[in-house]
């Protein structure tokens, strides 16, 4: 409860909250005030109409035609408003600019981890830069979860082998609480992280330290993450090949030629997975991996090669 | 007008064990349901005042977090399956809907008790779980988590798996008693709401059931044999279950809420001594909500990654199912409108049901909202939120419902004024124990949680002493009508003045086999105004009203009423 918010709701962090926000305030008043004349009426008739003597028999009302109708219209009106409103900011929350900075979020129980295509990875703090817009790729190693943050009225379930995104703009630096909000056994409630928004020049200077200095085959193990869904380290199947071992075989492809797995070839595969198709194996390898900054793939490449 | 072998009833016409375990009498059966049920209710009941107690200050306060977990998710799934849905259907609709239908039981009186048994099988089986493994997760077992844990689930799905059995049973039983069973001249439109709404629920008990059956037992198979269905490292999908899951059980919603509309009906019109008002609305609304309910399962899903069209839609849906809900409120308000009102117990908690259950449809229409819903997902404001509903609105209506139809039951009164003090305790320890969690879930506390943050601590202390206060006068009540047993004041024969057949052709208690003669029907369920001869010497009705029916008036003449056919 700060100076901005109320009893009911945390300061809005931005300014799509404060949207929610006023919503919730109308379905709020207008909810109170319809139950506070149900209640009235009812406490009105309860001593009005008390049962004077106990062989009273009132003769049945006749019913009134045009009140019922006043009560079924208007709430009617009434709830068409609140769900055209609600669909409109419900598009808005889901519906990420095209020019957001996207972040790598991946949920395991019970800890985050939130990667950047500059490389930087973060577990317990969520950085983002003020005032831009920021959308997470969300997807979680083993059960379902839930990314929530009060502050900014954003939350999405998190599911194992699919992305679902949210998207946010923060207002103001500060810190912003995030709770896993889908059940995912013992530790689910110590399922916490921080969003720590700063200034973009504080962001720029923080993702360029966390950034640097990794050996590049951590960097890779960390960025791998994307790639668990489809890809092995340990030979037992997926979608995608095992990378057990795949450095300096001899690959058979599905045109029946071979290929030797060496740095191009690893290379050529992340950002052109379509180029040489491993035999047994389907193209449905998406695209968006050439994204990668020359960091990360050098990472990549370099964590594959310690896979023996 | 003598009406009854001196004395003899249901209760006494015949004694022993195997009197009650092989009995065929609805009435006993309901009875034993209720003993059932209670006992569902009491354990729920001691594990809900366990997880408050923890959550009275953050961290450890009386066990750990695999202890908590699983004592929320054992508090939901015996309060869910084994109280909330076959409380009002199984206890109250065994026991008075035969008799205000003016049947001699009901259809299929075998199947009635083997839906009994079914029940208790299934209980037990569910209850293995707890020595068979953990159980967490809460009531909706959501995969991959499910499935990931212990053996557990395997007990708790194969019991909800049997006692859907005799929900179904238990729904198609009363379909047909009421198409094929009502008395000379109960029509449509004369048939106490009470029982429109328990037509209704049965409708949907036999339609929704099943698809909670198939539901579970995948989940059991995949979890037995690693088939996989839902979980995504089999190849599943667990966005898949949530559709399954919801698709019953928001309908079984409306088989928990329905019953509940019905008792409130009949306790608003014979506390009013008045027609309910809107009476068709009422009635063909019930049978409306039951089918619309199976088209809004979406609206538990906004945010769980099911198309952002199909959350629309099902946006959409839940506010045209909120309309006649609604409406349905201001028809039980209006009841009272030149009616003449009494605040007997019973009406207590049918006043407080129209306070709690309206707060608990307004906040529904604040979770409909698709932008506020993503927002207020998952956080104690749906907690708040489905309490207000399931047990403002479901347990409130049955406390109404167990003080109108006990001295018929048993034939004795309870203690009034303790009623009285108990049913203030009840609405006041109900409103301390959830109205915070409105609040601290609106700021952000979500559900589920062992532990929190100390900014949330206010409400959670607020909540848990009105754990307290709730918790005594449900014993309050345990303890008097317990009491009224024993040393309890005789029952009239029609202590509230009501009209329905159970209070105006049925001794008290009623005889084995409920009417001598199959009465005949004059007048609607709440035509006051048709019956006044009843009320000349006051408000109690103290002889039977057996005019038009020209029933024999003495138990020798009384024809032998055929066994029941299997």
């Amino acid at each position: 409860m700060g100076e901005n918010g109320s009893v009911w709701l945390p300061d809005p962090g931005t300014t799509l909250a404060g949207e929610v926000d006023s919503l919730f305030w109308f379905v709020f008043w207008a909810s109170t005030i319809m139950f506070a004349m149900v209640v009235l009426a009812k406490v009105y008739f309860m001593v009005k109409y008390k049962r004077a003597n106990e062989s009273d028999v009132p003769e049945p009302v006749e019913e009134s035609k045009v009140l019922e109708a006043v009560w079924i219209v208007v709430p009617t009106i009434l709830v068409l408003i609140v769900f055209t409103w609600g669909f409109d900011v419900f598009v808005k929350l889901y519906s990420a600019p095209p020019d957001s900075y996207e972040i790598n979020v991946r949920a395991q129980q019970w800890s985050w981890e939130f990667s950047y295509n500059e490389g930087a990875t973060s577990y317990t703090e969520l950085y983002v830069p003020v005032g831009r817009p920021v959308k997470l790729n969300m997807t979680s190693a083993d059960v379902l979860h839930s990314f929530f943050v009060p502050a900014f009225r954003v939350k999405h379930d998190i599911i194992p082998n699919r992305y679902t995104s949210v998207w946010f703009q923060a207002e103001e630096a500060g810190e912003y609480t995030i709770h896993c909000t889908e059940y995912c056994g013992t530790q689910h409630s110590g399922m916490n992280a921080t969003v720590v928004a700063v200034s973009e020049e504080d962001f720029a200077a923080w993702i360029a330290e966390q950034s640097q200095d990794l050996p590049p085959a951590i960097l890779g193990q960390q960025v791998f993450a994307q790639c668990q869904a489809c890809h092995s380290v340990d030979g037992s199947p997926g979608i995608g090949p095992t990378m057990q071992g795949l450095y300096g075989m001899e690959r058979p492809l599905a045109d029946g030629s071979t290929v030797v797995a060496d740095e191009d070839y690893l290379l050529e595969s992340i950002i052109n997975p379509m180029a040489k198709i491993a035999e047994g194996y389907q193209p449905v390898m998406p695209a968006g991996f050439s994204a990668l900054s020359q960091k990360q793939l050098d990472g990549l490449i370099a964590y594959i090669k310690t896979l023996e | 007008m003598s009406h009854s072998a001196p004395g003899l009833n249901y209760l006494n016409h015949s004694k022993g064990f195997k009197s009650w375990a092989l009995t065929l009498d609805h009435k006993r059966i309901g009875i034993m349901y209720m003993v059932a049920v209670s006992l569902a209710f009491l354990a729920g009941g001691i594990l809900a005042i366990l997880v408050r107690l923890e959550l009275l200050g953050p961290g450890e306060t009386i066990m750990g977090p695999d202890a908590y977990n699983q004592s929320f998710t054992l508090h939901a799934v015996l309060m869910v399956f084994a109280f909330i849905i076959p409380a009002i259907p199984a206890v109250m609709g065994n026991f008075v809907l035969p008799i205000q239908l003016g049947a001699k039981d009901v259809a299929f009186p075998r199947l009635n008790l083997a839906s009994l048994y079914i029940y208790l099988i299934g209980a037990v089986i569910a209850m293995m779980a707890l020595v068979n493994g953990r159980i967490d997760g809460g009531w909706t077992f959501y995969a991959p988590y499910s499935t990931s844990i212990g053996n557990g689930i395997l007990f708790v799905t194969a019991g909800v798996f049997v006692m859907g059995f005799s929900s179904i049973l238990t729904g198609l039983n009363f379909i047909v008693t009421v198409h094929k069973m009502r008395a000379p001249g109960l029509t449509w439109n004369r048939l106490p709401l009470f029982i429109w709404s328990i037509y209704a629920t049965s409708i949907v008990q036999v339609l929704a059931t099943p698809v909670i059956g198939i539901t579970v037992l995948l989940l059991f198979l995949e979890k037995a044999f690693s088939i996989g269905i839902f979980d995504p490292a089999l190849g599943g999908d667990p966005v898949l279950f949530q559709h399954f899951f919801w698709f019953y059980s928001h309908p079984a919603v409306y088989i928990m809420i329905l019953p509940a509309f019905g008792v409130i009906s009949d306790l608003m019109g014979t506390f009013s001594r008045h027609q309910v008002s809107g009476y068709k609305f009422v009635a063909l609304s019930s049978v409306a909500i039951a089918f619309l309910g199976f088209l809004v399962w979406g609206h538990h899903m906004f945010v769980s990654g099911q198309s952002a069209v199909s959350s629309v839609v099902f946006s959409l849906i839940t506010y045209l199912i909120g309309i006649p809900t609604g409406v349905k409120v201001i028809n039980w308000v209006q009841t009272m409108y030149k009616g003449s009102v009494q605040l007997k117990s019973p009406m207590l908690y049918a006043i407080m049901f129209l306070f709690t259950f309206s707060i608990g449809g307004f906040t529904g229409i604040i979770l409909g909202v698709l932008a506020i819903d993503v927002h207020l997902h998952d956080t104690y404001f749906v907690v708040a939120h489905f309490h207000y509903v399931m047990m403002g609105g479901n347990v409130i209506a049955a406390l109404g419902g167990l003080h109108y139809w006990w001295p018929k039951m048993f034939g004795k009164m309870y203690n009034e004024t303790l009623a009285k003090i108990a049913a203030f305790l009840v609405f006041f320890g109900f409103n301390l124990t959830f109205f915070p969690q409105f609040i601290m879930g609106a700021q952000g506390m979500p559900r589920r949680y062992y532990d929190y943050l100390p900014q949330y601590e206010f409400y959670h202390a607020l909540s848990t002493y009105g754990s307290w206060v709730l918790a005594a006068g449900l014993f309050l009540i345990m303890f008097y009508m317990i009491a009224s047993l024993i040393n309890g004041k005789k029952a009239g024969l029609n202590p509230w003045g009501a009209l329905t057949l159970e209070w105006t052709h049925t001794t008290t208690p009623p005889d084995h086999h409920n009417f001598h003669d199959t009465p005949v029907v004059t007048r609607g369920a709440y035509d006051f105004h048709l019956a006044k001869h009843l009320f000349e010497h006051g408000g109690e009705v103290t002889e039977l009203d057996l005019g038009g029916d020209g029933s024999a008036a003495t138990p020798e003449e009384a024809p032998v009423p055929n066994e029941p056919v299997a």
